[in-house]
């Protein structure tokens, strides 16, 4: 059990690559800075892959825990001066999180794959960033990444996933902004920071209203706590609390409406865009909502809105990226789009299935992006496709494993994405008898988009007349070995990756959602339960079907694959220069919206950030502004200012009662009176001793005529 | 002749008196005032002394008293006579104006 009782120390490895990154890099050669970082995380793969291969054993002696569970220290508690609060039941709780970590089929996935994953793409950077500035500050930002995505992970209650959540958030923040000599990617990075904080209040109002339910944001407590039977299905607040969540995981994972900063990523440097920003950051949306699915099944209607939100997203940003020229626009609208299918899958409740296309995508989309990244490279940095062509020749490693990944995620067979995908659109079709099999058609017309604009990135970077200038062309190199290397391993991958999720139908055991089955178990029957509930009348036969069933559905969605590959065949393999876009030549407003994204942007800068006015009235973030000022400046300053008016007119009145009443009538009238009074008197005091010597005489000598006469 | 009796005494007493008087009010220089205040008391021991001669001994006890007193009254008064010529260089009573409002 070594790998499992230090699994605190995987997080560890990265944070300390960082640590010496900021503290040392600027003076360590790039080879040493290289060899630290890929090092540290190198690890941290090899700590989760002796951790994951110990669960199992550990699993079957304590077939009552739910995962493995371990608490290094306490973070937040009674004893850091928090004071106790009341749940919602009436309960005296006290607020604690710990630094704990813990280990469970669900986290052991994420952990493989983000540091599988990562590895490659820190050995693929070593190559790609070898020319750029910054190379050191890139990888210690890349390192404390993996250090906040594995705490994430493995946190085992909500307030340190929360760390992780905002880490990961950081250093997307700072890698989008990684060439901040660029006005445009400064931009981006704020836009994803700020679009970020939206999904991180709702994280936060989500994570108070668990506490306040349960009163404990620890998952294993939650999850018996949920699954006790002790909420009722439809409890109002823990619907809630899942909405709140799921606003998180709408910020995090870039789905409507706060998708917006996603695409604007791309403006990093590309690893980051295929390590963050595809493979790992992205999904923890999912991962947090399939960690919390205790919850969600006990939420319709947060399942509903998941579910929509996810459908609707896919097929939105499936339709942008038909038309986008930017290579990595298309794959980040790509990456939007398949995020979206996660989230339908999480909310027919098929968290498996979920998780399970996190899985095989994190392959397939690293290995596009980095094969993107690798074109760029071998493009000199050009991003156009309408300028590329005809690279399968030159760059044929490059090539071949970006083909293998387009293959992938369109969803042709043996692929990875074709196992997930279908397994989701199946999911789809057939969980609670059907009552989500609208979002099924829109699942499936994503699948032919996805088809299309794959195919059409590949047949215009790879195929067709080569279109770049003379110059460029000169230059056209396959990268080198750090790059190619990590390509062809996740090649590997994205055609394996979904063996393990070989469903039953296809004469397969479906391992993966196996796997799973302790986190997921119970929800999919209190589901179950609930769809039979209201099917009871349509009866079980339907279930003798189901495998016909499934067999035709995935033959559907195989030929909506072939037709999108189709289409881009026929419309893209021989591009020359000025080639015709066929939805432009079809129906130029439809092209035109689409390629300014449904001006999705555009309506946020009116409604939200106010950069543009309607007329004259500015709205938005900026209109509040304005309005705010104005409102400062008139009402609470015009309320100061009137209040400061009114006290100086009292003052002056009362100064002049003062200065007249007070002073003049009470204190100097008593002073004039005696002061008046005192002029006879003063008259008499002549100062002359003779003279009062001779009225004395005189008194005297009246007062002895007076007597002596009487 | 007639016998020298009280009445004359009292006269010359009472002129005494009398011209002490006036030279207290008129005269300006100080010491001539202290001096009619002397002329003063001493019409007043020149009374007792009289009276003592008819009715017993205890006017010229008095009078004893009154010289005393009138010694002592002439020692403070010549002291604050020399403390004021100091202050003013003069010693005329009109001129000791101070004691006013």
């Amino acid at each position: 059990m070594f790998f499992l009782e230090y699994i605190w120390l995987i997080p560890l490895f990265p944070a300390c690559g960082a640590a010496i990154m900021f503290f040392f890099g600027r003076k360590l050669q790039k080879t040493s800075v290289s060899a630290v970082c890929v090092l540290a995380v190198l690890c941290t793969f090899v700590m989760a892959l002796g951790a994951f291969l110990e669960y199992p054993a550990y699993a079957k002696a304590n077939p009552d825990k739910l995962g493995y569970e371990t608490t290094l220290y306490t973070w937040l508690g009674s004893d850091s001066g928090l004071p106790n609060y009341l749940t919602l039941d009436g309960r005296s709780a006290a607020f604690r999180a710990d630094a704990g970590f813990l280990f469970d089929p669900l986290s052991g996935i994420w952990l493989l794959f983000v540091t599988g994953v990562g590895t490659l793409i820190h050995i693929y950077s070593t190559g790609y960033m070898a020319h750029e500035g910054g190379y050191y500050r890139f990888f210690g930002y890349l390192n404390l990444f993996m250090f906040s995505m594995l705490t994430l992970i493995l946190a085992n209650n909500y307030a340190l996933m929360f760390v992780g959540w905002e880490g990961v958030g950081l250093c997307s923040f700072l890698l989008i902004g990684f060439y901040f000599q660029r006005k445009s990617a400064g931009d981006a990075a704020n836009k994803a920071f700020i679009t970020n904080r939206i999904g991180d209040a709702g994280f936060i109002l989500g994570l108070l209203t668990i506490a306040w339910l349960f009163g404990s944001i620890q998952f294993t407590k939650v999850t018996e706590m949920a699954r006790s039977g002790h909420f009722a299905i439809g409890d109002h607040w823990i619907t809630i609390a899942t909405l709140m969540l799921f606003i998180g995981a709408c910020g995090k994972s870039a789905q409507l409406p706060l998708y917006v900063w996603l695409p604007d990523a791309m403006e990093g440097p590309t690893p980051v865009s295929a390590l963050i920003h595809a493979a790992t950051m992205v999904t923890a949306g999912v991962y947090m909502v399939a960690r919390s699915n205790a919850l969600f099944v006990l939420a319709p209607t947060s399942m509903h809105t998941v579910a929509i939100v996810g459908a609707l997203t896919a097929i939105f940003a499936a339709s942008i990226g038909l038309v986008q020229n930017d290579i990595k626009r298309v794959l980040a609208y790509s990456t939007v789009s398949q995020l979206g299918y996660m989230f339908l899958a999480l909310g027919v409740g098929a968290f498996a299935a979920g998780v399970f296309h996190v899985f095989t995508h994190a392959f397939f989309k690293a290995l596009l992006f980095l094969g993107a990244g690798s074109v760029i490279h071998a493009m000199s940095g050009e991003q156009d496709m309408r300028n590329m062509g005809d690279l399968r020749g030159r760059i044929k490693t490059t090539y071949r494993t970006m083909g293998i990944a387009t293959l992938a995620i369109a969803g042709i067979p043996i692929f990875a994405g074709f196992f997930s995908k279908d397994e989701i659109l199946w999911q789809t079709w057939s969980r609670e008898s059907g009552a989500y099999r609208f979002l099924w058609y829109i699942g499936y017309a994503t699948a032919l988009m996805t088809a299309f604009y794959m195919f059409r990135l590949v047949y215009l970077t790879f195929y067709g007349r080569p279109r770049m200038s003379h110059d460029v062309e000169h230059h056209i190199h396959e990268s080198p070995k750090s790059m190619t290397v990590p390509l062809m391993i996740l090649a590997f991958c994205s055609i394996f990756a979904g063996f393990l999720g070989w469903p039953h139908s296809l004469g397969g055991s479906n391992r993966f959602e196996r796997f799973l089955e302790p986190v997921f178990a119970k929800e999919g029957h209190v589901l179950q339960a609930e769809g039979e509930g209201s099917q009871l009348a349509a009866g079980k036969h339907e279930e003798e079907h189901t495998n016909s069933t499934e067999y035709l559905l995935m033959f559907l969605s195989v030929g909506a694959a072939g037709l999108g590959w189709f289409l881009a065949y026929r419309s893209y393999h021989a591009a020359d220069k000025g080639y015709t876009e066929p939805i432009a030549a079809a129906a130029p407003p439809v092209y035109n919206t689409l390629l300014n994204k449904y001006y999705v942007d555009e309506a946020y800068d009116y409604a939200f950030i106010g950069r543009r006015k309607i007329g004259n009235v500015r709205l938005g973030a900026m209109g509040l502004g304005e309005a705010s000022s104005w409102f400062d400046a008139h009402v609470v300053d015009g309320l100061v200012n009137g209040a400061g008016r009114i006290t100086r007119t009292f003052s002056s009145i009362s100064k002049w009662f003062d200065k007249w009443i007070i002073d003049g009538v009470g204190v100097n009238g008593p002073a004039i009176l005696a002061r008046a009074l005192s002029y006879p008197a003063r008259a008499l005091q002549w100062g002359l001793v003779q003279w009062y010597a001779l009225v004395m005489v005189i008194g005297l000598v009246g007062f002895v005529f007076y007597y002596a006469w009487r | 002749m007639a016998e020298i009796g009280i009445l004359h005494y009292l006269i010359v007493a009472a002129l005494l008196f009398v011209l002490g008087v006036i030279g207290v009010l008129t005269r300006r220089n100080v010491v001539i005032v202290l001096m009619s205040i002397e002329l003063i008391l001493n019409a007043v021991n020149l009374n007792l002394v009289a009276f003592s001669r008819m009715w017993g001994l205890h006017g010229q006890v008095f009078s004893i008293f009154v010289i005393t007193d009138a010694a002592a009254e002439a020692a403070v008064g010549l002291g604050i006579l020399i403390a004021f010529f100091r202050n003013k260089e003069t010693v005329n009573v009109d001129e000791v104006d101070l004691m006013k409002w």
